[in-house]
């Protein structure tokens, strides 16, 4: 930092390294940086302790949620009516949320793949304006897409397509749709057209390439999709929750957030163990199986499920 | 993500200029020729999903924010014949951001707060730490990996029902206060900071992850070209680190800021009507018929809001595909 460094750059290490005192301490290259390691381990202990400790929660033999007063599994299945496998309505979230992640995925992950090979390989007008609509789509605050919904389906359609089910499967395709285009395509174009060009060059139809040659390349992204797709459904509650129609067709998310908002039980702490439980299982499975079809190129396939 | 950009850089260039000519004719390099609606009917039902369920609904809430309201029911009655939109509704609703009792002008006020304050406390956080784990981790990297993108799969909503049951008046925080002798505090009543602490909390991932995938990226050599240039750490850092790590500064802050605008669940769970949003506006207009035509023209607000932010994200995403390994 000053002019004598700058003359004798290569004696400065050593000697700032034996220099003593505050500003020897500060301006040593080579020190271990002790701050920086407690503000990041800190900052985990942060950031996961309170989710761990909302699952521990769900196992109080009290029905608080913020004071612990023993361990029992009241909450889970031994509570007749308020646990979460006795409480009818808890139940039948339980069943919906799966119904809706599962509905989600099939519709999902089929369009969005045909959507991104469709659209690389398409070039017109038309597939550059989906394509911006895609994206768009990708970036909007859930909130505006949520309610744009809603009034469509309470303003338009309510007679022929009400709100509930179907519409909540609605919400969540079109909300999860540019996902699994995204990470599809994304693949496609770190693939490039060079293999299936040389299985047509083989004899092979368009149709054989794309199906014994490029399908198989396409399947990482497409089943990592699929898990991200279906954590991503059973965590929704933004868009769930305003296309939801009668109590019966609300899931465990919004259960849980209705419940917040009053004075839950650890019930709810269980149900929202349930979600994560769910969620984590499907991506672990996601990304065995992704890493299993990728064969030994397994980079893209940790860069999908890490964001990175 | 994280691979030799140059490589890829020259093949991608190449191969986006052979597409391009492929588009003038359906014939490809190797002469099988497609017909001309083969590809287009892979995207066609995507395109007409997206159509359907995202365009039309956008016209939808432009038609009831310049629809009228009946006067007898109070139900929002959507115009959609464009040439017979009404505006005044719409005004009246943007009125309500500065003309006195003007209902709106502190939820603004705070949404706008919240989101300035929130994303550049997740900036100042999440840098050291993107910074920490890239370059000092060494061992621990892969569980501190882990453990930062833990956050994405589990839901916000578990996340902040965490924080709301530790918040609360006999919760562990005041627990661990009162050990140092403080009385218990109300976190719960309608405190902004505790909202902050919430979006601050929830939003952070979203901006270690990229930091640290850019900070990652830069070459030891350049650092240690620095260094032997003679500039200590704090000047490497100052010209070398942080330029190279501009781009995915903005792209942090554009990721928790979009979701910011429209967040009313946090404030839902940790705050109350003292500290509504705009999000929180939208979300109780929205159920109550005759208020849907405020509710539709905050949207439109809230949009207009987001917009400039909102391109640049959709640049970075595009990039961020064609960049994906």
């Amino acid at each position: 930092m000053s002019d004598t460094a700058i003359t004798a750059p290569t004696t400065r290490p050593s000697r700032v390294a034996t220099r003593r005192g505050v500003f020897g301490w500060v301006r040593d290259p080579w020190r271990k940086p002790r701050f920086l390691q407690t503000l990041t381990w800190g900052y985990l202990a942060w950031s996961i302790l309170p989710v761990l400790i909302a699952i521990m929660f769900s196992f109080n033999a009290g029905r608080s949620r913020s004071t612990w007063q023993g361990f029992s599994f009241r909450w889970w299945y031994q509570d007749e009516f308020d646990s979460l496998w006795r409480d009818q309505d808890l139940r039948r979230a339980m069943v919906q949320t799966f119904r809706l992640a599962i509905a989600t995925v099939v519709l999902a992950v089929p369009i969005g793949t045909a959507f991104a090979i469709g659209i690389d390989r398409w070039r017109g007008r038309i597939s550059r304006t989906a394509n911006f609509a895609m994206l768009l789509q990708f970036v909007v605050p859930e909130l505006i897409l949520s309610i744009a919904l809603f009034l469509l389906f309470n303003k338009v359609l309510k007679d022929l397509f009400p709100l509930g089910t179907y519409a909540q499967i609605v919400g969540l395709t079109t909300f999860q749709l540019s996902y699994s285009v995204i990470i599809v395509r994304a693949r496609l174009l770190s693939i490039g057209p060079e293999y299936e060009e040389a299985a047509m060059d083989l004899g092979a139809t368009p149709g054989q390439a794309l199906r014994r040659v490029l399908m198989p390349l396409l399947m990482p992204a497409v089943l990592a999709s699929a898990a991200l797709v279906f954590a991503d459904a059973v965590d929704n509650f933004v868009t769930v929750r305003y296309l939801s129609g009668p109590a019966s067709s609300e899931p465990l998310s919004v259960k849980i957030y209705t419940a917040a908002r009053q004075s839950p039980a650890p019930s709810i702490n269980a149900a929202a163990t349930v979600m994560l439980v769910s969620t984590l299982f499907m991506i672990a499975i996601g990304w065995f199986l992704s890493r299993r079809v990728s064969k030994g190129d397994t980079s893209g396939a940790d860069a999908v499920f890490t964001g990175l | 993500m994280a691979e030799a950009p140059t490589g890829n850089e020259v093949t991608r260039r190449r191969r986006s200029r052979s597409d391009r000519r492929r588009s003038t004719a359906t014939t490809r390099e190797t002469g099988v020729w497609y017909p001309k609606a083969y590809w287009p009917s892979f995207a066609a039902p995507g395109v007409l999903w997206l159509a359907v369920w995202f365009l039309l609904p956008f016209y939808v809430v432009l038609s009831v924010a310049f629809g009228s309201v009946d006067p007898a029911f109070r139900l929002a009655e959507p115009t959609f014949q464009f040439w017979w939109w009404d505006f005044s509704t719409f005004q009246e609703t943007l009125e309500g951001f500065y003309v006195a009792p003007a209902i709106y002008q502190d939820p603004a006020i705070r949404t706008l707060t919240y989101v300035i304050v929130a994303s550049t406390v997740c900036l100042m956080v999440g840098y050291p730490i993107a910074y920490f784990t890239a370059r000092h981790a060494g061992r621990w990297r892969s569980l501190i990996l882990v453990l930062l993108v833990a956050p994405f799969w589990i839901s916000y909503l578990m996340r902040v029902y965490a924080w709301q049951s530790l918040l609360q008046p006999d919760g562990y925080i005041n627990d661990i206060l009162g050990v140092v002798g403080v009385e218990p505090i109300l976190w719960l009543s309608g405190k902004q900071f505790t909202v902050i602490l919430g979006l601050v909390y929830g939003y952070i991932p979203f901006m270690i992850l990229p930091l640290y995938a850019s900070l990652d990226r830069i070459q030891q050599s350049h650092l240690e070209a620095g260094r032997d240039l003679g500039a200590g750490p704090a000047r490497t850092f100052l010209r070398v680190t942080l330029p190279l790590s501009k781009q995915a500064i903005l792209a942090g802050l554009v990721i928790v800021a979009l979701p910011m605008f429209g967040d009313y669940y946090t404030n839902d769970l940790l705050g109350s009507d003292a500290t509504s949003t705009l999000g929180n506006m939208v979300d109780n207009a929205i159920v109550q018929a005759g208020q849907q035509p405020a509710a539709g023209g905050l949207a439109i607000v809230l949009m207009v809001l987001v917009l400039i932010p909102m391109l640049y994200y959709m640049r970075e995403t595009r990039r961020a595909i064609s960049r994906t390994s």
